[in-house]
Parts: structure tokens; sequence; C-alpha cells
């Protein structure tokens, strides 16, 4: 029987098999940042073991820095970026800290730097690393003490989940977004329906998405619960990668090719549960509670808690309506944001920024919006075509790279009871800042929102 | 990490689903560099109010967490794990749990137990009915076990047996090192370094 992508890259990485354990995996990138990290670190020191593979690890401050130019004020984040870089030096492991042109979120300098390849396993100490499976890799997530393992062995024991399709039949129709996507996808499944899978994206919709729309969907697969997600590599992510710096070139870049090409699902391989979606009959859609499978049609109303048939959901959304402050019955375009972010692992790519900045050319912002680049790559990217004028010129505020407001590390937060509409990945409470409230949007409509200071989507305006 | 073999205790009935690691540490709390001080930041936000659940007289020193379906979505700070065990907490029952919390926990001896959401429903009446009711998590017979209560529960036998036996995982995987050492000199050519 044939196999499918995720058990082919999974095969092609076991060091080691033996009945009644997990299988022990071979990593082949793993990145690291300053929050999962310093406890690991310490781990290595305590135990006197070293860092196995320091050729196959890359380091960035991200989660914590300041999106405006200066030191950072607050003396633990200081601490814990210093952290970062005492460690990085002493293990000998390649570091773009604040300020260096490398630098960026962790899930957009890998891919970006040509380090993110088809058919590899890919780890990092950030639920998000699931971004990375866009190219036809298997990335997940991992914990600090796995993290420690990581680093001293290059390797993690684990049981290979189970396999799930997302067939997306049809095509997206025009105006409707990777992220909208991926939204629909999550109310439909909840936030555990992946939980033990890997999910392949499949289908004509998924094929025609950019890279960087790929990276969208692969990234929200934890907000399903899945431990990863993927898309079989083609045309599109070898045009991505050919001449970016860490990609092969030459005539390893041939072999390379010839391998990713059989980097796919086989046609008589079987998937553990096979779930479909209509992308056609899509629209943009905006979460209205406190996790991410709480979303609607944009063109919907707040939900009544007596419209959920399952207890557990109805009483989520009870909850969930009290803490966002949001009365059911309420058209989803009336709701009054105070901030606009666009940015994060999510939608900090620079065609999220070009898709910003279409809908807010010669327009004016009314409300708070931060624009802030993913990496300090897509930052120079944009004000090379003069994207950064753009959001000037219409009020909005462009940052330097990092996570900022995606989850409120840095001093980019919400005050309590404040509401934005966010490109990022989480609407958990507090996430954004403790009181905040959150709808996850994509950055078109994050951009007319800004323009009308209600969710608003581009045709709207 | 410790051992874990049986755990008896008394437990805390949190009748919340989808209780993402964000609210279990708020991101704030992830700024410290140590491995100590979590405890703090549990449910940081939920203990403001004073009818939250673990601010109930009657629950503390409880060492058994009994939550809706979904614990541990969201991030994969394993700070989360460790604020519910400087907390007190050694087990957490709930139908379905988040992947990657799940993995930390039994990295760090924090035993996670899936049981049906109609189990876990009849702990948390018991103990909501009854705070001293002492819940028994037996990993050697894999059961929970409360007054007449006795539900078995699934864990694959490799965890269990590293749970049992407080085992540090890297020590086992170095036993391997010759196994990765070969596999290292068969990695495929056009495979990316950092340097």
């Amino acid at each position: 029987m044939g196999r499918t992508l995720a058990e082919k890259v999974w095969e092609q990485h076991v060091v080691r098999r033996a009945e009644g354990e997990p299988d022990l995996l071979y990593i082949d990138l793993h990145l690291i940042h300053e929050v999962t990290s310093p406890q690991a670190f310490d781990g290595l020191r305590m135990t006197g073991r070293t860092v196995r593979r320091p050729d196959l690890t890359i380091a960035t401050e991200d989660h914590n820095v300041p999106t405006v130019l200066g030191p950072i004020s607050d003396p633990v984040s200081r601490t814990q970026v210093e952290t970062l870089r005492k460690n990085a030096a002493e293990f000998g492991i390649r570091l773009h800290p604040m300020g260096d042109a490398g630098q960026g979120v962790v899930h957009i300098i890998g891919p970006q730097f040509g380090l993110t390849q088809p058919g590899m396993t890919i780890v990092c100490g950030d639920s998000h690393t699931s971004t990375h499976g866009a190219f036809g890799a298997i990335a997940f997530g991992i914990g600090t003490s796995e993290v420690e393992h990581v680093l001293a062995t290059q390797t993690l024991p684990a049981y290979r989940p189970k396999t799930m399709a997302i067939e997306v039949k049809g095509e997206l129709p025009a105006g409707v977004t990777a992220k909208d996507l991926i939204l629909a996808i999550i109310a439909k499944i909840g936030t555990g329906g992946g939980q033990g899978y890997i999910v392949e994206y499949r289908g004509e919709a998924v094929r025609k998405l950019s890279m960087e729309g790929r990276m969208t969907v692969c990234n929200m697969s934890i907000e399903a619960g899945a431990r990863a997600g993927m898309i079989a590599p083609d045309e599109t992510t070898f045009e991505y990668l050919r001449g970016r710096p860490h990609a092969p070139s030459g005539e390893v870049w041939d072999q390379a090719v010839e391998y990713w090409k059989t980097l796919r699902t086989d046609d008589d391989a079987e998937f553990d549960k096979v779930v479909e979606i209509d992308a056609s009959t899509l629209t943009p859609f905006v979460t209205w509670g406190t996790n991410p499978g709480q979303g609607a049609p944009l063109g919907s109303a707040v939900p009544s808690p007596e419209q959920f048939a399952d207890p557990v959901e109805r009483s989520a959304a009870e909850r969930a309506l009290e803490y966002m402050g949001l009365a059911a019955g309420t058209p989803l375009r009336d709701i009054q944001v105070d901030t606009v972010f666009v940015g994060s692992c999510t939608n900090g790519r620079i065609e999220d920024l070009r898709a910003a900045a279409e809908i807010l050319r010669d327009r004016k912002v009314v409300t708070r919006t931060l624009i802030v680049p993913g990496s300090m790559g897509v930052k120079k990217a944009a004000e090379e075509e003069g994207l950064h004028e753009v959001f000037k010129a219409a009020g909005a505020e462009w940052r330097e790279a990092g996570c900022s407001m995606c989850l409120g590390m840095n001093p980019d937060t919400l005050k309590p009871g404040e509401r934005s509409a966010s490109t990022s990945n989480r609407n958990f409470e507090g996430r954004q800042g403790k009181g905040g409230r959150t709808h996850l949007v994509s950055p078109q409509v994050a951009a007319a929102t800004a323009v009308t200071g209600r969710l608003t989507a581009p045709a709207d305006l | 990490m410790d051992a874990f073999t049986t755990h008896t205790g008394r437990a805390v009935p949190l009748r919340r689903s989808n209780v993402d690691t964000d609210q279990i540490i708020p991101a704030v709390w992830l700024k410290q560099v140590s491995r100590t001080g979590f405890e703090k930041g549990l449910f940081a936000a939920w203990r403001e109010d004073p009818s939250f659940v673990l601010n109930d007289p009657a629950y503390e020193g409880a060492s058994i967490l009994v939550s809706g379906p979904d614990f541990g979505t969201g991030s994969s700070r394993e700070h989360a794990v460790w604020a519910l065990q400087q907390y007190g907490f050694r087990v957490v029952i709930a139908s379905r749990f988040g992947d990657i919390f799940r993995n930390n926990s039994t990295k760090m001896g924090l035993l996670p137990v899936i049981l049906p959401e109609d189990v876990v429903e009849r702990l948390q009446d018991a103990v909501e009915a009854d705070p001293t009711t002492e819940i028994t998590v037996d990993l050697v017979e894999r059961q929970v076990r409360s007054g007449d209560l006795v539900a078995s529960f699934e864990i694959d036998d490799y965890t269990r047996w590293r749970l049992m036996e407080g085992l540090d995982d890297i020590g086992l995987t170095l036993r391997h090192a010759d196994a990765v050492e070969e596999y290292e000199n068969g990695r495929q050519p056009w495979l990316p370094t950092t340097v």
C-alpha cells in the first residue's frame, strides 16, 4: 500500500525503532528563541552535556523584543534576551540578535533563509513550528525538556501521530484568503479536532496558495489541536526556495528537487481520517470568542449559546461572550475595535503586508494600527516596495520586527477591556494583554477594519 | 524527575473546557530564566476572581486537578507544567488534552490521565459535593479510584515505565549514540546547516 507524505518524511528520519518504544527521530533543524530555551541550557550545564549539532541549530530574539527602536526597558525581558546571548555564545550557536539584519520571528526567518526545506524534520520550543510544514516538512512545537533533549542528542523519541487529510475542494472566491480558510477549518473541526494527528492540507485551493498562504494555513494547525500540518511540495515551493541563502545550488539543487518531487502522498495511500471542506462557499471569517474554534463568517452575527447542542460548547460560548463583552445576535460587522494588529508568525510576511497596504493606500485609519513585520528581512523588503510609506500616510504605526502584540510579552499590549482585530493566531483570554479582547482576522480584514473602526471586509469599503 | 507509581489526594474541580496554556500561566510569567517560582503565576488572571475554585479554602492542599475537555491547548510552554507541579498538583484528569502539554507533562512527571467525559464529571460532582473526597490515581494498575468509582485509563507501556522509574529521557537516548552517529553519516547531501 502507498504511503502518505507524513509517513514518508517520518520514515526517512527514524534513527532507531524498537518494539514497544517510541521511534527515535532525527531532527534536521532546531530553532531556538529566548523564552523556552534558558532552562534547557541550564539543564545541559547541570549534567555536563553539550550541544550535539550547533550547526543544525539557529537562534533568534523575537518574543520579548520591543518593536520601537531602543533597548529593552523591562529588566526581566532584558535578562531573558541576555541569557540567550550568553548561551548561544557558550555553546557556539548562530544567533540573530535585536537590530541584526537577520533577526525576526523564528518561524519567519527559517523559510526566509531557505533553512526550511521539503522533507525535513524541524522543531522549536514554540507551538507555531507547524508553520514550516508548508514546505512538506514535519515540523512541530516542543517543550523545554524536549528542547534540552534535541540540543543534547539532535533526536527526539516520539510516536508517529495518526494522519489526517483535510481536502479543500473547489477554489477560494476572490477576496477570501488563506487565513479565512484556516479559521473556517478550525471552526469546523474544533480546537481538539486535530489532536493526535499530522494534518495534510490537500486539494485545488491549497495547491493554488502561495508559500506565504500555505504557511498561514500550516501555522494554525496547532489551533485545531494538530501536532503538525503539511502541504506537499511542488513548483511553488521550489520557486520560493530557489536562490535563498541556505537552499542547495548547482547539481545538489537538482538532486534535491528530484527527491522533493517524491514527497507526495501516494494515490493508494490511506489516511486515518479525512475531512472535506468546500472552499468555494467560504467568505471572510473572524472569531467572536476566546478560542480559535469560536469563529464565524464576517457576514453573520455573534451566536447565541443556545445554538450549541453540546453542553460543553454551550457553556464555553457563554463564558466567551461574557469575557468578550458581546451580546448574542450582534452582527459581527457592528463590533467596534480599539486596535488593529498586523503581524505575527501567522501573517507577518511580505505578502500579508502587501495585502494590508493595498487596502490602506490613500485611506486613513481611525484606530490605533500596528504594522509589525515578521522579520527585519520582511521589513527591508516592504520598505524597498514603499509599503512603509503607505502605512505611515494612512496613520498606521510602522514597527520593528518581533512577535509583538500576538502575545504581548513586549510593551505592545491591549489594556483591560480593549478590543483588537488581530492577524495573529490566538484569541485566548488575556493573550494580548490582561483583559484584552481579540478577534482573529486576515490582513485584509484587519486593514479594512482599521479604516472603519468596525470589523469590516475590504469589499465593504 | 520524581518517579510516579500511585498517588492519593484531594482534587479541585475545574469545570471549564479549552483551558489553554495562556490561562494556566500567562505569557508575562514566561520571562523568568529559572525553573522555579511559577506556582505564583498559575491561573494568575482567574485567581484574581475570589470565586475561582482555587481560591476556595475547601480545596487547599489538593493535588489532583479534574478539568473539562481540551486541557492544555495552545502554546508549547512547559512553564504550564512547572506551574501546576510547583503549586502542588501531581495529576491532571480530563477527557482530552493538548498534545504538546500532555507530552511536556510526561517529561516532568505530572501525570495526565484521560478518562471519558462522563467519568470526569462524576469525579467533579463528587469533589464538589465533598471537597475532602480522596481520589487514588494508580499508574501501576492504570486505574482511578474514588469511593465506589473505579475507572481504567490508557497510557502506553513505555511512557508508564519511564514515569514509574522516574527516568531521564536524555540519558536513555544517549545509550543509542552509535545509532545516531550512523544515521548522521547517511544524511542527504543537500540538507542545510546553519553555519
